[in-house]
């Protein structure tokens, strides 16, 4: 080898926080509020996980306001797994944010789930070296975070419904569009990104390439294994699951089982062998029995 | 028939291989079940997390099958993950995490750090005229290399790009950049490509 020194090292560039959103593709990341849940996550195949007090079913009955979690329950979390670790900051709240990364966790959501600090301005992620998922309802939703710095978009759903109609409704609302964005001409490519309130430049993106610029995960009322999979068939690169997991009966088995289809998501006997004997799934709730939209918040 | 080179696709950037390997030419197929490896040419293993791709190793019937093939000679790129996946000596791993041991390498799992160290340099590999951009995240480090094994590219004094025999690893991941020179090199050593 040569002897020469070895060239500088470039962290915290948008290359590298890209990267990991692009290692988490065809996995699963469990939302986990103990070491316990932490460690039953790992065992079962999550790719990583999402520490949080609460899961988001709680934090709807309980009401009140949710904030970022206490650092030392994150440590606990991080000092049990070996995976990537990320944590959620409410949106626009960008002292959470850098309490994170000096934390050192993986990935910050800037999440609906939480109770919003600023009602007009979500975090400049460029800011950080520590990458930033967000949530979407729709595709120029999408656009705005991404033009903001985020890494990774995930749509939003309903979070804590275990109900996945949302999640469809706003990942046929995403690439729907983007599929018709691959079929404008370049003068129309203007009009859709008025009609979307996007950067043009992201929209002409998306007419050559026929997809975002960063990874699309999907999340908010994951349940089954088969809700997995119908996210993965509707085009979203992975999937997070919240409440899911550990607010059914047997979250270890329904965890691996959930993993499994994600992987397998085309392969419907494969799916039918993980769905069999998993005990109950969360019970869930009807978009006309709740009072609050998460996916509302956000702008 | 045109040879065909497999990309384990259980888990992680996959996809991101299949486009550097058809920029060389050459066409790809997804792994995910024993019989997808049927008639293969040549295997690369993607980054990701090695512990869920051991898993669903296992719960696949992967592992037996693949584990065949490799020590029959079928050549392999294992890069971050699939490294690991390929390493004799894994440290800082789970204890029921799995390996096929192919390559004389100890390698520590995220030897680099957390995401907030992961980074991007320059690295001068052997037998290339140009630098080759390298990003790594939350990257394994190669702590040993064994005697029979040839390092093609090293970052401050330690080794990122080996191959012994038909085993190829990096700590990095050459399918996050435009440049596929290394799936060219990789391909092209192996013969399934002039």
């Amino acid at each position: 080898m040569s002897d020469q020194s070895s060239a500088p090292r470039a962290t915290g560039t948008y290359r590298v926080k890209r990267g990991l959103a692009e290692m988490l593709k065809g996995g699963v990341i469990m939302d986990v509020v103990t070491p316990e849940q932490a460690k039953i996550a790992e065992d079962s195949g999550a790719t990583a996980v999402m520490a949080l007090e609460r899961v988001p079913a709680d934090i709807r009955k309980d009401g009140g306001v949710a904030r970022m979690s206490d650092p030392e329950m994150i440590e606990g979390i991080k000092a049990a797994v070996t995976i990537p670790v990320m944590a959620k900051v409410r949106i626009g709240h960008f002292v959470e944010a850098q309490i994170l990364q000096a934390l050192g966790v993986d990935y910050i959501d800037e999440s609906e789930v939480l109770t919003p600090a600023d009602e007009t301005h979500h975090i400049d992620k460029f800011g950080f070296a520590v990458p930033f998922v967000c949530g979407a309802t729709n595709l120029g939703e999408a656009l705005r975070r991404i033009s903001e710095g985020a890494c990774m978009i995930r749509s939003k759903g309903e979070a804590g419904t275990g109900n996945v109609v949302e999640a469809v409704r706003h990942l046929r609302n995403i690439i729907g569009d983007m599929r018709k964005i691959t079929q404008a001409d370049s003068a129309e490519l203007f009009q859709w990104a008025k009609q979307l309130q996007a950067p043009l430049p992201l929209v002409q993106e998306i007419a050559e390439t026929g997809w975002l610029p960063v990874p699309m995960f999907c999340a908010g009322g994951i349940a089954t294994p088969a809700d997995a999979a119908l996210a993965m068939q509707l085009g979203a690169e992975a999937v997070f699951v919240g409440s899911g997991i550990f607010k059914s009966d047997e979250p270890a088995r329904r965890a691996r089982a959930i993993v499994e289809a994600t992987t397998h998501f085309r392969d419907a006997d494969i799916l039918a062998k993980v769905s069999r004997g998993l005990g109950a799934p969360m019970t869930g709730i009807g978009m006309d029995e709740i009072n609050q939209r998460y996916a509302e918040r956000g702008w | 028939m045109e040879p065909v080179v497999g990309v384990l696709a259980l888990q992680g950037a996959f996809a991101a291989h299949e486009r550097a390997l058809a920029q060389v030419g050459v066409a790809t197929r997804q792994v995910r079940l024993p019989e997808h490896l049927h008639g293969l040419a040549a295997l690369v293993m993607p980054g990701g997390e090695s512990t869920t791709m051991s898993n669903l190793l296992t719960s696949s019937g992967l592992f037996d099958e693949l584990k065949g093939r490799l020590i029959d000679g079928l050549p392999v790129f294992g890069t971050c993950a699939g490294m690991i996946l390929l390493a004799s000596e894994v440290l800082d791993g789970r204890p029921d995490q799995r390996s096929f041991g192919v390559i004389d390498i100890a390698v520590r799992r995220n030897g680099y750090g957390r995401q907030i160290d992961s980074f991007e340099t320059d690295l001068a590999v052997v037998g290339e005229a140009e630098p080759f951009h390298a990003v790594f995240i939350r990257a394994p480090k190669m702590e040993r290399c064994g005697d029979g094994v040839e390092v093609l590219a090293e970052h401050d004094g330690v080794p990122v790009l080996a191959r012994q025999g038909s085993v190829t690893v990096a700590s990095f991941h050459p399918e996050l950049t435009d440049d596929a020179r290394l799936h060219g090199m990789f391909v092209r050593h192996h013969g399934i490509i002039q």
